[in-house]
């Protein structure tokens, strides 16, 4: 089974935690250090998300079981 | 002439009379015919004509029996009502109060529809709280319906175009005819337990009532139901409603509706992060440049001036003492010029040639000077040394 795992975790997550450290930088209330930090943490989440979104191909596949009853992918003509 | 046995009766009278019988004769009657004069009454209530070749009744059907209808009835329309015959006194006609009507030519499917809608909205399986929320993000999606449909291509183009990496894991599956709605609920099941989408579209394409008939089915509606992956319901087109559409936690006029609502736009994504990158590196370069300013206004402020202020005094007195220093130095240097002068003048005036210009004259006589006259006898050679010049001599006597 090659399916990566799903997803609930990753951009999703990503964003939210993209999106609360903007929030907390605009409200500017951490002391530099930790706004350094943060926007280390920030630009870093920006890029992977990014790099996600600009994965060029989209990945589809059909479900079928196999004879032992379990999932498998394969390529869909 | 009339006899004297008649009994008279008020309009009133004979109206009650007539409305009675009429009401109990005809509690519930189905009747067929044609819509015509069809107008609503602003209080929301329908009053129309129902018609045919050679008769015609008036009608009308409350504002609540009229909100259960799945389509809107109007001129020319077929159909069937279903309702109690009453008279309606000021105007002294009958009428039908219809409480149920239904298209011509839906009948039994459109029946079942409705009973098995009942049952489950007396279940609350429709109720809108418990909907699932539909993931904003989702990475992977799962696709049920027919491997070689229309809608398959439909939502493929459009999830390729909006939202290109995604992944889509489709359980092709038959979408009408016999068995459909049986692999249908079991596609749901699998797509659960394989667990690994973030939503599920189920649907099909638009076609005839048959067609979609699957999707009306109690087996799709509980698999929906029971699905623990939000599902999106996208049967046929705007117009058709399934029984799907109301269990499932969204319903999408069509499947490439439902692929357009499950994925955001990508270029819109990508959007948002450069702002917010943006929004990022200026909110912290502004509390930087704050930052910067405040140290800058602290530099040039009174109080962190006064070192400064002192080193700038003591530079100042260095300044000075050195020039007095210096001052100071040429006077010793001028003193100690004048004193050599002086000191010359006076070595000067000792030097034994000095006297010799105030007309005194040496006498030397090989190499020394002569003291006495005794010393020089006659026929020496001596000479006589002049401030200015030697003259040589010889004694004499």
């Amino acid at each position: 089974m090659s399916a990566r795992k799903t997803s609930k975790g990753s951009f999703e997550d990503s964003l939210n935690r993209l999106e609360k450290i903007v929030e907390s930088l605009e409200r500017g209330q951490v002391p530099l250090d930790d706004a350094l930090n943060l926007y280390e943490e920030g630009i870093q989440l920006s890029k992977a998300c990014a790099e996600k979104l600009k994965a060029a191909e989209m990945r589809i596949k059909k479900l079928a079981k196999n004879t032992g009853g379990q999932f498998e992918l394969q390529d869909l003509e | 002439m009339l006899g004297p046995e008649r009994k008279i009766l008020s309009v009133t009278e004979i109206t009650r009379k007539i409305r009675i019988y009429l009401e109990e004769t005809f509690p519930q009657v189905w009747i067929q015919g044609e819509i015509s004069n069809c107008r609503r009454h602003t209080s929301g209530h329908l009053y129309f004509t129902l018609k045919d070749e050679t008769a015609q009744i008036s009608a009308l059907m409350w504002q609540s029996n009229l909100e259960t209808l799945l389509f809107a009835p109007e001129d020319g329309m077929k159909v069937i009502v279903r309702g109690a015959i009453t008279v309606y006194p000021p105007k002294g006609n009958y009428q039908i109060d219809v409480d149920k009507m239904q298209p011509v030519g839906i009948g039994e499917l459109q029946l079942a529809f409705e009973k098995l809608k009942q049952k489950l909205a007396a279940e609350g399986l429709f109720d809108p709280r418990r909907r699932k929320p539909i993931p904003v993000y989702p990475e992977n999606i799962g696709i049920i319906t027919s491997e070689s449909g229309a809608a398959l291509h439909d939502m493929k183009s459009v999830l390729e175009r909006r939202f290109p990496s995604i992944g889509v894991v489709v359980l092709p599956v038959r979408v009408q005819g016999p068995g459909a709605a049986q692999e249908i609920a079991q596609a749901i099941v699998d797509m659960n337990r394989y667990g690994r989408v973030d939503v599920i579209i189920v649907g099909r394409g638009g076609g005839s009532l048959e067609d979609l008939w699957a999707f009306n089915e109690e087996i799709v509606a509980r698999a929906i139901h029971a699905s623990r992956i939000p599902v999106v319901s996208a049967v046929g087109h705007e117009i058709d409603f399934t029984i799907s559409d109301f269990v499932a936690d969204l319903r999408a006029p069509t499947p490439s509706a439902a692929a357009e609502l499950v994925v955001r736009d990508r270029a819109e994504l990508l959007e948002t992060l450069r702002n917010m990158s943006y929004t990022m590196k200026q909110t912290l370069t502004d509390r930087v440049n704050g930052y910067f300013e405040r140290v800058k206004s602290l530099v040039e402020s009174y109080s962190f001036n006064r070192p400064k202020d002192y080193l700038r005094e003591f530079a100042q007195t260095l300044d000075e003492f050195e020039r007095s220093l210096q001052l100071k130095f040429h006077h010793f240097v001028e003193l100690t010029f004048q004193k050599q002068l002086n000191f010359s003048q006076r070595l000067e005036s000792v030097n034994p040639r000095g006297v010799l210009k105030r007309g005194y004259t040496m006498v030397r006589h090989k190499g020394t000077v002569v003291t006495s006259s005794k010393k020089l006898e006659v026929g020496e050679r001596a000479v006589i040394e002049f401030h200015d010049g030697e003259v040589p001599t010889r004694v004499e006597r």
